[in-house]
């Protein structure tokens, strides 16, 4: 804590001190987010979050669901970037059942899943530049992010909730259409891309407003377990994707920025180069793509073709022992992390040989990191609150699971 | 989009007549104000609807309002949970007749596929809902349907409908009790 | 330096707590290791001051409920990683549904704070020490632990479906 920050809250007088429901509705929150502060005129002197407003039990409902129809469910925790976690949840039960996976289809995962990264940064950044005042930024990014929403519905049938590929792969290629689609996007973006960086990296209202607002220092965010982004940009070099990689990160070239300082301004710089380097993965990854199948060989998993289903007794058979759950499974315990938009989104599946896992606990970066927010604004402004708030990023959906 | 033509009107030269409760009921349904009560998923494709390339503005609906008081339709975009519940209620309270509610998404209108322990099985068994979107998520075409939707309610629907009999008995049925004026006490 | 890999870990924490190492195993290529769960608390703290091994990530904390197993009804199972070594790490700790009482980590990873929260809403497990051990997700008035096996899933206010028709019943989960 700096010393100005320490003698704001010596000089609070309890008189002057007021305490105020920031939420749960408010216009800035994006969300159904709640604090309760208790502020000295404009300072906050300390807070405390509400979380649970959107609960949804998914870690109960996974209980009761067959590994196919937990994909869906994935899809809802952080529904910026649906199909990091719908991929990240495959290739949980991917690892469980010990499968390899055909080259083709891990670059295609890493296609999709820079993809939607860049889709989830791209919100989070123009909503930093809303909250800063500049609506213009978040107009601009989203006409192309349309542009990805079309992306996945090439694949998918979908814009939000994807629920993309299957278990041991895709349900179908890379259509012609989503090669012309992403060509002309990895054309297009980039260009468009630097224009709003151009809006709001080096203004200088900008970055008056953001730079020092809600910073954290690299020892306190790793030891309330930051990940993603946010730890990024307090220093930290840690990225799933490096240390431990999946799906063949390991053949790209890209880098890991890092900020200094962990305020909001590093945690915007930090996503904006991350944009850019999943461009730089998206271009190797498609550049490279090998031939193959789009799937793994995996009968037992893999939903057949509905032709197939209908001509072909053998197809039916595993179609029904799928659908109805009926599939011998590993016992065992497995845990797969993924880089998520948000940083570490980890799966933790106990399987006990059922249709259903018997346990599957989601890390959910949200909610680890959001317990810090009291301690990122203490002995700020409200509007830096705000602006703090948005730039780490919290996904309702992925916070109450 | 209203036009002018789509009133019964009495035609002369220079002048035109109709119903002021007609005239009102046109102007209301082209500047509702919306109070985006956006929760989860439902909310980003309703941030898409409000995005250019949908542009939710061209209904005259650009202003969004935050502040309950000044809001005409409560967008319910989202899972409601049971925690949630009382807070949309208390939003809904705070509205000023007139007022009309537009559920987006599976969550909203029944619970969706979360048919658990925490969430809200549907908006209606809170608040009374006038349109509701299926959809998981809706598309962003879907939610401007309902948005035309309740333009027609909105030009329909009577200027003096908050002291009909049949208003004060449907709000009763979800204790909500309201004044002489009309407002939720 | 050498990384240190799981058998060096094990042998480490063995030397270290001696009995109180229940049982180890490797699973999918992470080792988990069951202690006494009143030791849990020392086992994490000594790995996290240990110069090599250097257990400096908490991942997360899951609880699990076993019903069937007696006197070992409840799990609590920490993940760590340790970034040195990239190495990750599950220890686990059995508690009685009688006893359900283990010691908070917060002292030593702030970020445990709301995870034994969430483990305590889910399923009733007391972090002995906690600072602020409230529930988290659900409604503060809520009188059971819905993530036990014994609790229904579904919301039992509603009427309009009829379970046996889904193949399920729910009396009998
Ligand atoms: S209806 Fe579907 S998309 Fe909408 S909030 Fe519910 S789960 Fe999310």
């Amino acid at each position: 804590m700096s010393q100005e920050i320490k003698d704001i809250l010596q000089a609070a007088d309890p008189a002057n001190v007021a305490t105020i429901n920031f939420g749960p509705t408010h216009p800035s929150t994006h969300g159904i987010f709640q604090n309760i502060l208790k502020v000295d005129g404009e300072k906050i002197i300390s807070s405390e979050q509400t979380v649970g407003y959107i609960h949804r039990a998914f870690e109960k409902l996974a209980e009761r669901r067959p590994y196919n129809q937990i994909t869906p469910i994935t899809d809802r925790l952080n529904y910026c970037s649906s199909p990091i976690n719908n991929i990240g949840w495959e290739m949980t039960v991917e690892k469980l059942i010990g499968v390899d996976i055909p080259k083709r289809v891990q670059y295609m995962r890493v296609i999709i899943m820079e993809l939607a990264r860049i889709a989830d940064h791209l919100i989070c950044n123009s909503v930093i530049g809303v909250d800063a005042g500049a609506l213009t930024s978040f107009f601009y990014p989203f006409s192309e992010r349309e542009k990805i929403y079309e992306l996945y519905e090439e694949m998918s049938g979908a814009r939000l909730t994807t629920n993309m590929g299957r278990i041991g792969g895709f349900e179908r290629d890379f259509t012609p259409v989503f090669h012309q689609k992403l060509q002309s996007f990895l054309k297009t973006f980039p260009k468009a891309f630097e224009e709003f960086d151009s809006m709001l990296a080096r203004n200088r209202i900008f970055m008056d407003r953001t730079k020092g607002a809600g910073p954290i220092s690299a020892e306190r965010a790793l030891s309330y377990s930051f990940s993603g982004p946010n730890l990024r940009a307090a220093g930290i070099d840690y990225d799933v994707r490096v240390m431990s990689p999946y799906s063949s990160y390991e053949d790209f070239d890209f880098i890991i920025p890092v900020g200094v300082n962990g305020d909001t301004y590093d945690r915007f710089m930090v996503r904006q180069e991350e944009i850019r380097q999943s461009l730089r993965i998206i271009e190797q990854a498609y550049k490279n793509l090998p031939e193959g199948d789009y799937k793994a060989d995996l009968p037992d998993f893999y939903l057949p073709a509905k032709s197939d289903v209908y001509n072909n007794m053998e197809a039916l058979i595993y179609h029904f022992k799928i659908v109805m759950g009926e599939t011998e499974l590993p016992v065992g315990e497995v845990y797969h992390a993924v880089e998520g938009g948000n940083g570490e989104l980890g799966y933790y599946l106990i399987s006990d040989g059922g249709r259903t896992p018997y346990r599957l606990q989601f890390r959910r970066p949200c909610f680890i990191y959001y317990q810090a927010y009291p301690e990122m604004i203490k002995g700020l402004p409200i509007s830096d609150a705000v602006l703090t708030l948005s730039s780490i990023n919290v996904i309702a959906g992925e916070l109450d699971a | 989009m209203g036009k002018i033509e789509d009133l019964e009107t009495i035609n002369g030269e220079g002048y035109q007549l109709t119903n002021l409760d007609k005239a009102i009921a046109l102007a209301r349904a082209n500047s509702v104000w919306p109070l985006p009560f956006a929760t989860s998923c439902c909310g980003i494709e309703f941030m898409a609807t409000m995005g250019s390339a949908y542009d939710l503005s061209r209904f005259g609906m650009e202003r969004m309002s935050f502040t309950p008081r000044q809001a005409d339709l409560l967008i319910v975009a989202g899972t409601i949970s049971k925690k949630l519940g009382p807070v949309l209620k208390r939003v809904y309270e705070q509205m000023a007749e007139p007022k009309w509610v537009l559920s987006v998404g599976a969550c909203a209108c029944s619970g969706g596929i979360f048919d658990t322990y925490s969430v809200l099985q549907g908006i209606d068994r809170i608040i009374p809902v006038d349109v509701y979107v299926p959809g998981c998520p809706p598309r962003p075409e879907q939610i401007i349907e309902g948005v035309m939707n309740i333009h027609e309610l909105v030009k329909k629907e009577s200027n003096r409908r908050r002291y009909s009999e049949e208003y004060k008995h449907l709000l009763g049925t979800y204790q909500i009790e309201i004044d002489q004026h009309g407002e939720a006490k | 330096m050498e990384k240190q890999n799981n058998q060096e870990y094990l042998t480490a924490v063995q030397a270290a707590f001696g009995a109180d190492v229940l049982a180890h195993e490797e699973a999918f290529g992470m080792l988990n290791i069951e202690m006494t769960p009143s030791r849990i608390h020392d086992a994490i703290q000594w790995l996290q001051q240990h110069q090599d091994l250097s257990v400096n990530y908490l991942t997360n904390i899951a609880g699990v409920h076993y019903p069937e197993s007696v006197g070992r009804e409840f799990a609590v199972v920490y993940q760590l990683h340790s970034w040195k070594n990239n190495l990750r790490l599950r220890i686990k700790g059995y508690l009685p549904k009688e006893n359900l009482h283990i010691a908070t980590i917060t002292d030593l990873f702030a970020g445990a704070n709301w995870m034994e929260r969430e483990t305590y809403d889910f399923f009733g497990i007391i972090f002995d020490g906690h600072p602020d051990l409230r529930r988290i997700l659900n409604m503060d008035d809520m009188d059971y632990f819905p993530m036990r096996k014994e609790y229904v899933l579904e919301d039992a206010t509603r009427e309009d479906k009829d379970d046996r028709f889904f193949g399920r019943n729910n009396n009998e989960l």
